[in-house]
């Protein structure tokens, strides 16, 4: 890595002391030892394993659960149902007023993707959990399940969620979050040429190192330990709490120390129902993800789809820009809400575009649901705006990068959400990659600056 | 039949912290006896070495070396609340309320200094090595070690600190969507030259240089080991990557790292870093997040240096070699 010091000389110092020094991690030592402590190190004595019974259809209706069979099994000490979660309708953004609660902790009634969790077996084993898990005996009614989006916004289709009632979000704007900004149909009338593409991606796994997880032990004052991988600590315990019905005091989250997130363990799904199994059982419960349920049941970073349609001059300003951009939350919002408005709030990309319309839709369908991931709302988007912009640039027959020179936003510059642009560094971005990877762009562009009225 | 070779180019911006705000992070800093530093926090180190980083703000803020710091975190307990580590907030939000935190904290520690040299706190200087000097008489001095203990022992002082960092959250207006997603925005330009095998479809990724804009490199180091990592992801996601390779068809997910495609130690690209600072206002010490910006321009810049290579466009990720063979098949035709 290098620094280039010769861009923003004028505010950047280099005169403090620990501040951009290469210090070593303090905790590095311990990781390549093998010293380091991570929540699946703990374990205690007489500890539970918590398996899951899962959903093997995408849609279905449960007509009935036996468990009588599984209860039998030896070294079972306690197999949870929908019945025995206190709170088991939630939603975890319902913390920051984000609802409505959607999603069930262990299925009631109905499962709505494939893996869903609908009944959780605790025992002595790993092996006795899972062979348990194995004779528990549901009974399914399949449903027409659907997994297109196109499809799912349809009159007509399978309702993927009935807490929703419909299979999109439903924002305070209407149906998608919406950002509107100039005339954009006055933009493309003016243009010299118009530009519609549509871009797609898929689910993509986090593949942490540490697969999520957690280790609960109740202590002696009624209260519960969670060791825990998760990425957020408080925001995993105030949901237990919502989840359980049980105060916040009486538990006690310990981690801070993990193996890789991407954003993976942002969800709440394993330590409610761990602490569930210890308050029932009165015993230690650990419940850690297979790889498989890693890769196939902890949420993906979702699929979108994403259509730009750009009105450009000639001259290679653009000077309408209209996205819509859809993003595939599986069957439960999970923070796909999140993801969707701020790709609202991220496009048209770091360009200064003066006619912009974006719509962008949370979409439900019947697949594992879609949460977090390491840019989520931005990153699909970014790979659409600047392959977009790519084809834009040889639509004109200009250079791409010197297209975005002319477009790439400054400070002052107003954003179409309507803020104006500050600590703009894009232009010197682009500087320094056409003089590292020997990308001539003419003389003019590399004189251009962020700064307000910068040549 | 022939390797093709092209190039592309990406440039990217990407917020800092929760969009729309509204994402609060408390750091609390006291001293032991002996004045070591203790910074209490609830964040989350997900490997990239969060605690590392608190540890030099709190020492530079303090004006202490950073191995007199200790981070003791994510504990419910005792730590107080971060609202989690994620949207690349935890350097930014934790790091400015450790700032403030470590401020409180060293005002009281120039305060029993003061008492004890018998000079206003206002004349006071940190050395930065562990002692504290009277500014243009640096022969007045007194250590840390000794104004912790003269504070624990005999002034009954603590010197300690608490610490808030919360943008106020933005609620986006219905119609317009006006709204203010972030404060602060950190930047990448990537250049990615790849060889097409026009007959497999196959991709290599040959050379990837990117260029960050980060605010403010505070650990050079381990920011390194973050950008690579994330120009790898950008890659990897480009590429190989997906549970639904047939989505939105359900079938044939892996379940595991054979089944799974991510590259290989042998598929991954002579990958450069350049990083500029551009400090940002409200950044601890200008830091901006730079955790999830960058993954993203690899991905672009390799689906434009295959359309370079080849001629036909992909604009449905992963960039399969199933999905290039098709596309040059269907411009054949």
């Amino acid at each position: 890595m290098e620094l280039r010091k010769s861009y923003f000389a004028d505010v950047r110092k280099d005169d403090l002391h620990e501040i951009g020094q290469p210090r070593p991690r303090s905790d590095s030592p311990g990781h390549v030892t093998g010293r380091t402590a991570y929540f699946a190190d703990r374990n205690f004595p007489g500890m539970l394993h918590l398996k899951m019974v899962r959903s093997p259809h995408h849609h279905a209706r449960i007509r009935s659960i036996d468990t009588s069979e599984a209860e039998k099994h030896p070294g079972v000490i306690k197999v949870l149902t929908a019945k025995d979660v206190p709170h088991n309708v939630y939603t975890i953004l319902i913390l920051i007023q984000v609802g409505p609660e959607d999603e069930t902790v262990l299925a009631d009634g109905k499962v709505r993707w494939k893996g869903e969790a609908v009944v959780a077996v605790l025992a002595e084993t790993e092996r006795a959990a899972q062979e348990a898990a194995a004779k528990v005996k549901v009974d399914y009614e399949v449903l027409p399940a659907v997994f297109d989006m196109e499809e799912a916004l349809k009159p007509g289709a399978p309702i993927v969620n009935e807490y929703h009632g419909q299979n999109y979000y439903l924002y305070d704007s209407g149906a998608c979050r919406k950002v509107r900004f100039g005339d954009v149909e006055a933009g493309f009338a003016q243009a010299d040429h118009v530009l519609e593409q549509s871009y797609q991606s898929s689910p993509i796994e986090h593949a942490p190192t540490e697969t999520t997880g957690c280790v609960v032990a109740p202590e002696g004052n009624d209260r519960f330990t969670c060791h825990t991988n998760t990425q957020a600590m408080f925001f995993t315990l105030d949901n237990t709490s919502i989840i359980l019905q049980m105060p916040g005091s009486k538990l006690h989250f310990v981690g801070g120390t993990v193996g890789g997130g991407f954003g993976g363990k942002v969800d709440v799904i394993v330590e409610p129902i761990a602490i569930l199994g210890a308050k029932l059982t009165g015993r230690p419960v650990c419940f850690i993800y297979s790889r498989e349920e890693e890769m196939q049941i902890s949420s993906p970073r979702a699929a979108e789809k994403v259509v730009i349609k750009d009105g450009v001059m000639k001259d290679g300003r653009i000077v309408a820009r209209k996205v819509t951009g859809y993003t595939d939350a599986g069957a439960y919002s999970r923070h796909s809400p999140y993801g969707a408005q701020k790709g609202a709030g991220h496009y048209p990309g770091p360009y200064t575009v003066p006619n912009v319309w974006i719509d962008t839709y949370c979409v439900y369908t019947n697949r594992t649901p879609s949460s977090a991931m390491r840019g989520f709302g931005v990153t699909i988007g970014d790979f659409a705006l600047e392959v977009q912009m790519d084809k834009l640039a040889r639509l004109i027959g200009m250079d791409p990068l010197e297209f975005r020179f002319i477009n790439a936003y400054r400070d002052g510059d107003m954003k179409a959400h309507r803020q104006p642009t500050e600590g703009a560094a894009l232009i010197e971005c682009m500087q320094e990659a056409a003089r590292v990877a020997n990308w001539p762009v003419a003389e003019k562009y590399m004189a251009m600056s962020s700064y307000k009225n910068g040549a | 039949m022939a390797i093709r070779r092209g190039r592309g180019v990406a440039a990217i911006n990407y917020p800092t912290g929760m969009n729309l705000g509204g994402d609060p992070t408390q750091a609390l800093v006291h001293s032991t006896p002996t004045g070591n530093f203790m910074v209490t926090l609830s964040s989350v180190d997900l490997g990239q070495g969060m605690k590392q980083i608190m540890a030099q703000i709190c020492a530079e803020t303090i004006g202490v070396p950073t191995d007199r710091v200790v981070v003791d975190t994510a504990d419910t307990d005792t730590g107080p609340h971060c609202m989690g580590t994620f949207a690349s907030r935890g350097t930014h939000r934790a790091g400015n309320a450790v700032i403030q935190a470590a401020r409180e904290a060293r005002q009281v520690m120039l305060e029993v200094a003061a008492e004890e040299l018998e000079v206003n706190a206002s004349d006071l200087e940190t050395d930065g090595q562990g002692n504290i000097l009277v500014k243009g008489a640096p022969q007045k001095s007194i250590s840390i070690f000794d104004v912790a203990l003269s504070a624990h022992f005999k002034r009954g002082r603590s010197i300690s600190g608490r610490g808030m960092f919360l943008i106020p959250r933005s609620y986006p207006e219905k119609e317009t969507g006006a709204m203010k997603p972030s404060t602060c925005y950190a930047h990448a330009c990537t250049v990615a030259e790849v060889e097409v095998d026009d007959e497999t479809g196959e991709v290599t990724v040959l050379t990837v240089k990117n260029v960050f804009e980060i605010g403010r490199a505070l650990n050079p180091k381990m920011v390194e080991q973050q950008l690579v990592g994330g120009s790898w992801m950008g890659i990897s996601h480009a590429l190989y990557e997906t549970t639904e390779p047939y989505y939105p068809n359900r079938d044939h997910g892996g379940t595991d790292f054979n089944q799974y495609l991510m590259p290989g130690p042998g598929d991954l690209a002579e990958t450069e870093i350049i990083v500029l600072e551009r400090p940002s206002a409200d950044g601890p010490y200008g830091a901006k997040g730079p955790g999830e910006m960058c993954a993203n321009p690899q991905m672009p810049a390799v689906a434009n240096a295959v359309f370079d290579a080849v001629g036909v466009r992909i604009d449905t990720l992963p960039i399969t070699p199933e999905r290039i063979l098709r596309a040059l098949k269907a411009q054949a035709n």
